[in-house]
């Protein structure tokens, strides 16, 4: 449980669902639900990176601090695309929002 | 006080909490990912997020496990909810996607975690030769008004940009449908 290694594959795992979740849910939500969970794999990373090899632990800290801000900007964002999706279409499905299919 | 020797060992102790820590990422992720219901979904991504915290935790970060509880689970799973409030994804499920479709994504992600892992167990990480053990608050807060003023000042534009996107991007559109 001391090692690089162990959270480096536990983060690698959390990426590896949340990204099949992406591929494979048709709801836009249930898709932002997998991004926050491959946010957060990149979340271990950094932080696991400054424990164990960084030079200073103040700067993987603050980057976590910024996706953490990010991520909150993009929940944002998302929440008033599936808003206004959701007037157009009268449903979230993703596969319905293909106007400029050509 | 002192421990009771014998009885409690503190790293059989920690141990344990790492394993429920990482039980807990993990479950919490295939319930959000795996479950048709939306309401499951979220839920399952709060206890996902609450192993992630532990995780930071047990990386000697106690700051950002508390920032992880506050932005992630305070926040970002209540305005999830609020999304599912407003638009209507409860009413029936959605179709799943075709067996094709789920077998290619799933070899797709078994491809990019054979790869990830590959790398990880390969590379030999050497640690920096000079290391700071500074992890206090204190640190943090000089460093980000010093050294990384840049972010600072990036995060608070990128979040305003984004507050008055999402303001406009509701608003269009209102009125126009039925």
């Amino acid at each position: 449980m001391n090692s690089l290694t162990t959270y480096l594959l536990i983060a690698a795992m959390l990426f590896t669902i949340g990204l099949f979740g992406v591929l494979r849910r048709r709801s836009l939500i249930a898709m932002l639900i997998s991004i926050e969970l491959m946010l957060n794999a990149a979340s271990i990373n950094f932080l696991a990176f400054t424990k164990f090899v960084s030079p200073d632990p103040a700067t993987g800290q603050i980057y976590v601090l910024l996706i953490m801000g990010v991520a909150a900007a993009e929940v944002a964002i998302a929440l008033a695309i599936i808003i206004s999706l959701y007037r157009w279409l009268r449903t979230i499905d993703i596969e319905r929002a293909d106007r400029l299919r050509g | 006080m002192t421990p009771v020797q014998g009885l409690i060992r503190p790293d059989l102790v920690a141990k344990i909490g790492f394993g429920l820590v990482a039980a807990a990422t993990f479950g919490g992720a295939i319930i959000a990912v795996f479950f048709r219901n939306i309401i499951h979904n979220v839920l399952g991504l709060a206890l996902a997020l609450f192993g992630v915290a532990g995780i930071f935790f047990y990386l000697g970060s106690p700051f950002l496990a508390f920032m992880e509880l506050l932005i992630y689970v305070g926040a970002i799973t209540i305005t999830i909810t609020f999304a599912i409030m407003l638009s209507k994804p409860i009413g029936g499920p959605l179709p799943e996607r075709s067996f094709k479709k789920t077998l290619g994504a799933g070899s797709v992600c078994v491809l990019i975690f054979g790869l990830l892992s590959y790398i990880v167990m390969g590379t030999k990480w050497t640690p920096a030769a000079m290391r700071s053990s500074d992890w206090s608050v204190k640190a943090i807060g000089q460093m980000l008004l010093t050294k990384y003023d840049l972010v600072f000042e990036l995060i608070s534009l990128v979040l305003l940009v984004s507050i008055l996107g999402a303001i406009v991007t509701a608003r269009y559109g209102r009125g126009r449908v039925e």
